[in-house]
């Protein structure tokens, strides 16, 4: 390969583990920081994706897909006349508005009861809203999915610059997503969280409503996601069902989380670009270890090895305690289990 | 550790007042829906529910006494089929036994002693993981999600396994076609359902036995109720837990091997995607439950299977989901849940 072409490949690599971190940041609120099990991750992807490729694609010809009847493309319509650039801004924001809302009512039902309840709820929404897009023609084109979604600044640069231009936009949106998080996990209300995840009697015996608490990390949450998938609409300009397949939608990022350290923000991206280096860069591997089967096996015995051998994985947890708190606990009777 | 909201009674054979007034209105609005279903859509709901609740019993075992949500329960029963394929065409068929086909059925008899020995081979790779993977965790008393997140890491890991070995296209059981019964009121019966009915009877049987009347199935009720009390009353915790597993693979593993008779193929996702039935019915039926697991079985798969009267049938899995929201929503412990859940 030439110079241009490495430099090609590596930017493009870029991106998407940009837009993956965005996902695994998303899914360190849940899991890393609350201890949510969300294993429909897919669903809130496909949400952000669509919500964003609805509001500014314009329809398929209309004499070519009969079926399809919801032409979104607000943007071009001049609908708040605000032109492609910043209806981009809108899709991100409605795709997170949307993942929120749907976390709401979700977390609303299901957070107060056992805790896998949630995962088998956040199952059921990611087949839900598949099938929904899979089926309802008339709403998204239907298998045949939504392209030509427009690029953001598209005119600033010429097409075979654009990934250049796009890197930036990925890692300045990945960048405001890590501060915001940091932000909060640093907070008082990032320490609850963790005090939720660890002991939530006795959370609630501290005075805290733990109903509350788990309700709005799963909506931040979700909220980072659907930005994450709106960000991948952008970028990959093509959405249909078959794209938010649970394997590169929901496993591959449980993967990138646990293997760079969950309940660690910056473990999470680390993570992201490994885990995303390791599944892209198989691909060139002779035979048999670039069958694709053959890397979905390796992702669940990696998830399981990782929590067998290294449950913090490679960052671990940072400790946000005082000096004071590392202290040895003093000898006491051993807790009952 | 011992969560206080998850104590209680988690296996639970009691029957209350509530439950005859329950079952009261469930059937009368049952037969006061009967004139406006089709009859055929109903009785293949009723053979949809038999696999969900073979798949759904085990689970819900495993469920309650093991106290994690067993996200890798679908990868066994495509295990169990996958297993008993190769049985079939690679072990049986290269010793030169013919398939051929028994009585009304469609499949021979190396298909039954294939499901027999794939329930046996799925019960004793769940056991072998519990020894790897889930004791090691429980030894190290981390919090229940984590195994469930170790079992989401086995479906993707066994479900990698299918792939690699049998690729991701379709497969099917040798099989011979057959005449479909024909029942007045327009009902048609594919005679294999009659096979998945008698299984199915069968096998929920054994279990009622296993569970009331052994000293396993006892103790197994035990470990539910309190791992802590059982253990100090001189019960085996560790032995009934892979006796669980040994019963809910196996159980898993037969309802595979049925549900790719039913729907005459086999795909390495077929297992992820009946997750979300099994999961609903034994939400259904009280966690913890088996006969709750049964009941929530066939309510979920007659009434998904009526829904597509209405529905398009490809939103079957979003009709179990609706339903267990609705559970969700009105009565969290399922039908026959404990006070507590």
């Amino acid at each position: 390969m030439e110079l241009a072409g490495i430099a090609d490949y590596l930017v493009g690599f870029i991106i998407m583990a940009g837009i993956y971190a965005v996902f695994a940041l998303g899914l360190n609120v849940h899991w890393g920081f609350t201890g949510l099990f969300n294993i429909g991750i897919a669903g809130f992807f496909a949400l952000g994706a669509y919500t964003t490729a609805l509001l500014t694609t314009a329809p398929p010809d209309p004499a070519l897909f009969e079926d399809f009847r919801f032409g979104g493309n607000w943007a071009e319509k001049g609908f708040l006349d605000l032109g492609i650039d910043l209806w981009f801004f809108l899709g991100l924001g409605s795709a997170a508005v949307v993942c929120g809302v749907i976390a709401l009512v979700i977390g609303y039902i299901t957070l107060r009861l056992r805790d896998d309840y949630l995962a088998i709820a956040t199952l059921g929404i990611a087949e839900t809203v598949r099938l929904f897009f899979l089926n309802e023609k008339w709403a998204a084109n239907g298998s045949k999915g939504l392209y030509r979604i427009p690029k953001f600044l598209g005119d600033w640069v010429s097409p075979e610059n654009y990934d250049y231009l796009y890197l930036v936009v990925t890692l300045v949106v990945l960048g405001a997503m890590f501060l915001a998080v940091e932000r909060a996990a640093k907070s008082p209300w990032g320490r609850v969280l963790r005090a939720v995840r660890e002991d939530e009697i006795a959370t609630e015996a501290c005075g805290k409503d733990v109903f509350r608490f788990k309700l709005q990390a799963f909506i931040l949450g979700a909220v980072i996601m659907g930005v994450g998938g709106a960000l991948f609409a952008h970028h990959f300009r093509f959405v249909a069902p078959l794209t938010f397949d649970p394997l590169l939608a929901t496993f591959v990022i449980w993967a990138m989380l646990m293997v760079g350290g969950s309940g660690n923000n910056l473990g999470a991206i680390l993570g992201a670009f490994i885990v995303w280096g390791i599944w892209s860069g198989t691909q060139f591997l002779p035979g048999f270890f670039a069958d694709p089967n053959f890397r979905l096996l390796m992702i669940g015995v990696l998830i399981v090895g990782v929590i067998l051998l290294r449950p913090g994985g490679i960052l671990g947890e940072e400790r946000r305690t005082t000096p004071a708190a590392a202290r040895p606990p003093p000898e006491t009777a051993p807790e009952e289990s | 550790m011992t969560n206080i909201r998850d104590m209680g009674r988690r296996i639970s054979l009691a029957w209350t007042p509530g439950h005859t007034t329950l079952a009261i209105v469930v059937v009368a609005a049952a037969v006061g829906f009967l004139p406006f279903v089709k009859m055929g859509l109903v009785v293949n709901g009723v053979f949809l529910g038999a696999i969900i609740a073979l798949g759904a019993v085990g689970l819900t075992l495993i469920y309650g006494i093991l106290n994690f949500a067993n996200v890798a329960h679908g990868d066994y029963m495509t295990m169990g089929a996958y297993v008993a394929l190769f049985i079939v065409g690679g072990v049986l068929g290269r010793l030169g036994i013919e398939s051929g086909a028994i009585g009304p059925f469609t499949f021979g008899y190396p298909l039954l002693v294939a499901g027999l020995l794939a329930a046996v081979v799925v019960a004793a790779g769940a056991v072998l993981l519990d020894l790897g993977i889930y004791r090691r965790l429980r030894q190290r008393g981390v919090n229940t999600v984590v195994l469930a997140m170790a079992s989401l890491g086995v479906a993707i890991a066994l479900r990698g396994l299918v792939q690699v070995i049998w690729g991701g296209d379709t497969h099917h059981f040798p099989r011979e076609s057959k005449q479909v019964f024909h029942l007045p009121m327009d009902v048609r019966i594919p005679p294999d359902a009659i096979f998945i009915a008698i299984v199915t009877v069968i096998l929920v049987a054994a279990v009622y036995f296993v569970l009331t009347y052994t000293r396993m199935g006892k103790a197994m009720r035990a470990t539910a109720d309190n791992p802590d009390l059982a253990l100090v009353s001189g019960i085996a915790t560790q032995r009934v837990i892979w006796w669980t597993w040994a019963m809910g693979a196996s159980l898993a593993a037969t309802a595979g091997v049925l549900l790719a008779i039913f729907q005459a193929h086999l795909l390495p996702i077929m297992g992820w995607k009946f997750l979300l039935p099994l999961f609903a019915a034994v939400i259904l039926g009280g966690i913890g439950n088996p006969y709750g697991a049964l009941v929530g079985a066939f309510i979920i798969g007659v009434t998904s299977e009526v829904s597509t009267q209405w529905i398009n049938p490809s939103y079957k899995p979003a009709v179990s989901f609706a339903i267990l929201v609705a559970m969700l929503l009105v009565r969290p412990r399922g039908i026959f849940g404990g006070p507590q859940s």
